[in-house]
């Protein structure tokens, strides 16, 4: 039986062996985008407290592969908690049971032995399933390209210094910037809006005087195209901040809508502005 | 279960008998090859002499062109954007889900630009001198001035795209020191500058995107190169949703691709990250330089065990107050807090008094490996050194330390589940960069007309060794500041849209990549590709890695090549070519590190001098530090591909230095 002691303090360093976990995971499994899907039991006993979430499931699929199945396809890249794609349903929480924690950066130490863990793949019209829990995240891409941009083409720029920024505005700019576009906003949404991941964007831009002149232009595009994707509406539930890895605070929304209002004003059309 | 049993050790198990080779490389007589085209004169002058030289192509006929760019991070993304905002039809592709997730998201520390807000005496000399020296004088003097003088460019150029870099309450920019330079002229976003970098060049790009002059080919991996008639015209690739093969054509063709630090198995890279378009382009006759010149980071959390899928970088600036030490005796199995002082070997400040833990990356490297394979290394395997705050915290208290380190501590703690605040780091060295790239003249085109590199992929800029917070400089040099000019130069001699993808040689490369395919499915052997992987990563790591050596090197590559023999007999993929297949996208990948792991060790055994991060045992100090050697190897090696398993062609292209003299680093 596995040693449940978590690895540390009262552990000398040099004789460190590391326990292992039983676990029954049940996981989403669908061969692809037109197929129909469904949960299917694992269950393995090499996982260890050291492990990360996507390394234990690395070991699963080593030993699917070994036994002729196909392993599970999960996006990762990083593993690092910053390129944003990772991401699944671990027990019905967006990126599992530790705050600001991206899936790759949760390790198998927040988990018992002999836990049950259910695995799916982001849920939302959105973000159709592309295989297992692979989901496509490109309407994302495409609320950026509708506006979540400033158009500074290279080559024109004035001196940096020339333009000067208050640094609490630069802070919040920042912070707003920090969304890694993983998608877990949406997941948690019981509305499955995109509301948290566009208005971080809008945020970041409308603060800083580089901004301005598309300021209001802007969230008009983005909100549209948001709309047109398939995202629900935002009903100020506040899921969407408390599962974000980056901690992304529900005050962005709030500056969204104020300035998509006074867009309608600004714009004089409520239209596309330009 | 199918786990590995091979453990990162110092003392690599007896190598299968392997034929021993009496030729490893040919050496060329034809110099011609290599004409870097860098311009002569005085150097401040030379970037804008020559872009005035250039060739400029007709505004009305750009949108007759059409750029293949390769990679979404810094230097694709912001190549891709220029291109297109200047008019050309820009292709671009990448394998992740979107562009936004390229490795550049990962740099943590920040960029350097010899803007001299501070006024403490930077200039564009310096910045260039520092980087020739930093590089230990293996980079072309031409390219990296040019670097220097666009550094200032670049930090207007993201400013104005809204990049959040950090500020001072006036509202100016703030700086700081960075990697043991003498000047602040690190611009940063906390601790996710390389992230803001992304995003800004992301949304250039997404706005040319919007705009239609920019088609973007997200979850699409490139699988060859197309060469007809002596230049590149286009690219062969993998749908990684469909599995459809397809062919893409371009005037010219820019890779920037990123490193191969990868081959490792175990680095800092994120899991994608691959040597394959760059290595493609290489057997399709573009030289490779400098292979065996990779960067290995000395504060990375170190290895747990078997299952260890990547390694976590930890931002340098904990050597300013973390001492490093080992057990003054080996296999001391004590705990941290039970050894007393006198019983400690804080080996850097031995060593080094009056740099101590401050010496450079590679310095601090080597000697964490040296402690640990005397066998005093610590944690479980032996394979780290302590990094301990204790005495910091004694002297500024606990307080000053989390406010200068809190990030770091939480995520160390996350990671290892151990208090940084109580009980010492432990941190082991992991490569980090590669220095070594597809071989590029001035203009950043290779030795195939029309296939351009910038960024990582290239080796143009950082030499032997890079500096901290040059890697982002670099690669947005490349992708806003020259290849804008450079490949308008290309262009203007070409005609537009000479060849279509139903031309013969897209499609002989195009069942060449489904052959490969099918191989691979039709192995059904008994091991996965991530098991091959592992074991290569070893053996390159225990010979190619901090420190190397004539016989080791020897020993790898007939090991090298007999685990490539064994991986195509028995490598196991599950499902079918024509899906998402993550299997078969890895078994590519390895593949090519296979053949690049021989090379690697092929260019680290013919430079038999140690420099930068390439420690070669045989040339060393009487102290035992590293020894270059300037008469033999001042130059660049670019490598010629002769076929898989052959000896490959040395090329050299001489380096000589007008403005910054060779001189033997010290930190005594």
């Amino acid at each position: 039986m596995a040693v449940m002691a978590r690895p540390g303090a009262n552990v000398a360093p040099n004789s460190h062996i590391p326990p292992t976990m039983h676990l029954t995971l049940h996981v989403w499994r669908q061969h692809d985008a037109a197929s129909p899907g469904k949960m299917v039991q694992y269950t393995t006993d090499d996982a260890s407290p050291d492990m990360s979430f996507l390394e234990m499931l690395d070991v699963v699929n080593e030993e699917l592969t070994l036994r002729g199945e196909e392993p599970i396809a999960f996006e990762h890249d990083c593993r690092e908690g910053i390129c944003g794609s990772c991401g699944l349903m671990i027990n019905g929480t967006a990126h599992g049971p530790e705050a600001a924690t991206t899936t790759c950066q949760l390790h198998m130490r927040s988990f018992k032995d002999g836990d049950e863990i259910y695995i799916e793949p982001w849920r939302s019209k959105a973000f159709p399933v592309i295989k297992d829990l692979v989901v496509d995240r490109s309407s994302f891409d495409r609320i950026i390209q509708s506006g979540g941009y400033i158009s500074a083409p290279t080559g024109g720029a004035v001196d940096a210094n020339a333009m000067l920024v208050a640094k609490p505005d630069a802070d919040f700019a920042f912070e707003a910037a920090a969304c890694i576009g993983c998608g877990a906003c949406v997941a948690q949404c019981p509305n499955a809006s995109a509301m948290l991941f566009t208005a971080a964007k809008v945020a970041h831009l409308a603060v800083l005087p580089q901004g301005q002149p598309e300021r209001y232009a802007r969230v008009g595009q983005m909100v549209e195209r948001m709309e047109s994707e398939g995202f629900g509406n935002c009903t100020n539930i506040g899921e969407c901040s408390a599962v974000c890895p980056k901690g992304i605070a529900l005050d962005v929304i709030g500056l969204l809508n104020r300035d998509f209002r006074k867009a309608r004003l600004v714009n004089n059309d409520g239209g596309d502005g330009m | 279960m199918a786990t590995e049993t091979e453990r990162r050790s110092p003392a690599p198990p007896a190598a299968p008998a392997t034929p021993a080779r009496d030729t490893y490389w040919h050496e060329s007589a034809d110099h011609s090859m290599l004409e870097s085209r860098a311009p002569e004169g005085p150097i401040d002058k030379r970037w804008e002499e020559r872009k005035f030289s250039m060739k400029l192509v007709n505004p009305a006929n750009k949108r007759r062109y059409t750029v293949v760019v390769v990679g979404s991070g810094l230097a694709g993304a912001s190549a891709a954007a220029s291109l297109a905002e200047l008019g050309y039809r820009v292709e671009c592709f990448c394998y992740q889900d979107s562009p936004r997730r390229a490795h550049s998201i990962a740099a943590q520390g920040g960029i350097n630009a010899a803007k001299n807000y501070r006024n403490d005496g930077d200039s564009v000399h310096r910045l260039f001198y520092d980087t020739v020296k930093g590089g230990d004088f293996r980079a072309r003097e031409s390219n990296v001035y040019r670097l220097a003088q666009v550094s200032t460019d670049i930090i207007d150029q993201c400013v104005a795209q809204g990049v959040p870099f950090a500020r001072e309450y006036g509202g100016l920019l703030d700086n700081r020191s960075f990697g043991g330079a003498q000047v602040s002229r690190t611009f940063y976003a906390r601790g996710q500058t390389g992230q803001q970098l992304l995003l800004g060049a992301y949304s250039a790009l997404s706005r040319q995107i919007g705009l239609g002059n920019v088609t973007m080919h997200p979850r699409t991996e490139m699988l060859d190169l197309v060469v007809v008639d002596g230049a590149a015209r286009g690219i062969v690739t993998r749908d990684m949703v469909t599995g459809a093969i397809g062919s893409h054509v371009g005037d010219a063709v820019i890779l920037a691709t990123g490193g191969y630090g990868n081959v490792y198995y175990l680095s800092t890279n994120a899991k994608g990250c691959n040597v394959t378009a760059a290595w493609r382009a290489h057997k399709r006759g573009a030289l490779f330089a400098n292979p065996c010149f990779t960067q290995i980071h000395p504060t990375c959390i170190p290895v747990t065990g078997d299952h260890q899928s990547k390694l976590t970088l930890m931002s340098e600036s904990l050597r300013n107050d973390g001492r490093i030490w080992v057990p003054l005796v080996a296999g001391d199995s004590r705990r941290p807090d039970q050894i007393p002082e006198n019983e400690r070997d804080y080996f850097l400040e031995r060593k080094y008094p009056s740099f101590g833990n401050l010496v450079p990356r590679d310095v601090a490297s080597r000697n964490a490996k040296t402690v640990c394979d005397e066998g005093r290394g610590v944690g479980p395997g032996g394979l780290g050194v302590y990094l301990d705050f204790a005495d910091a915290i004694k002297r500024l208290g606990k307080r000053t330390i989390a406010e200068r380190y809190g990030n770091l501590f939480d995520m160390y703690q996350r990671i290892t589940a151990e208090n940084p605040y109580e009980v010492p780091m432990r941190i082991y060295p992991a490569i980090h960069y590669t220095m070594g790239g597809l071989w590029v003249d001035y203009e950043l085109q290779s030795t195939i007309p029309g296939l351009f590199v910038a960024g990582e992929a290239n080796f143009s800029d950082h030499g032997a060794n890079r500096l901290g917070a040059s890697a982002l400089m670099q690669g947005l040099a490349d992708g806003y500041f020259v290849l804008p000019y450079t490949v308008g130069n290309y262009l203007a001699g070409v005609k537009p849209g000479q060849y279509k993808p139903d031309n013969i040689a897209f499609k002989e490369v195009e069942n060449e990549i489904s052959q490969r395919t099918q191989r691979f499915l039709a192995t059904k052997g008994t091991r996965t590709v991530a098991s091959f992987h592992r074991e290569l990563g070893k053996l390159v790591w225990d010979y190619c890695g901090m420190a190397r050596t004539d016989a080791g090197l020897k020993r790898a590559i007939g090991r090298i090549a007999a685990l490539r023999t064994e991986f195509y007999e028995n490598v196991h993929i599950p499902g079918t070519g024509e899906e998402l297949n993550q299997s078969l996208e890895q078994a590519g990948r390895v593949a090519d590190f296979f053949e690049l792991a021989e090379l690697m060790c092929t260019d680290a055994l013919h430079r038999t001098e140690s420099c930068g991060g390439h420690f070669r045992e045989e040339s060393q100090t009487p102290e035992g530090e590293a020894l270059r050697d300037d008469e033999h190897f001042s130059d660049v090696a670019a490598w010629e591909y002769n076929g898989v398993g052959n000896a490959p062609t040395l090329h050299k292209e001489p380096l000589t230095f007008e403005y910054v003299h060779p001189s033997q680093r010290s930190y005594k």
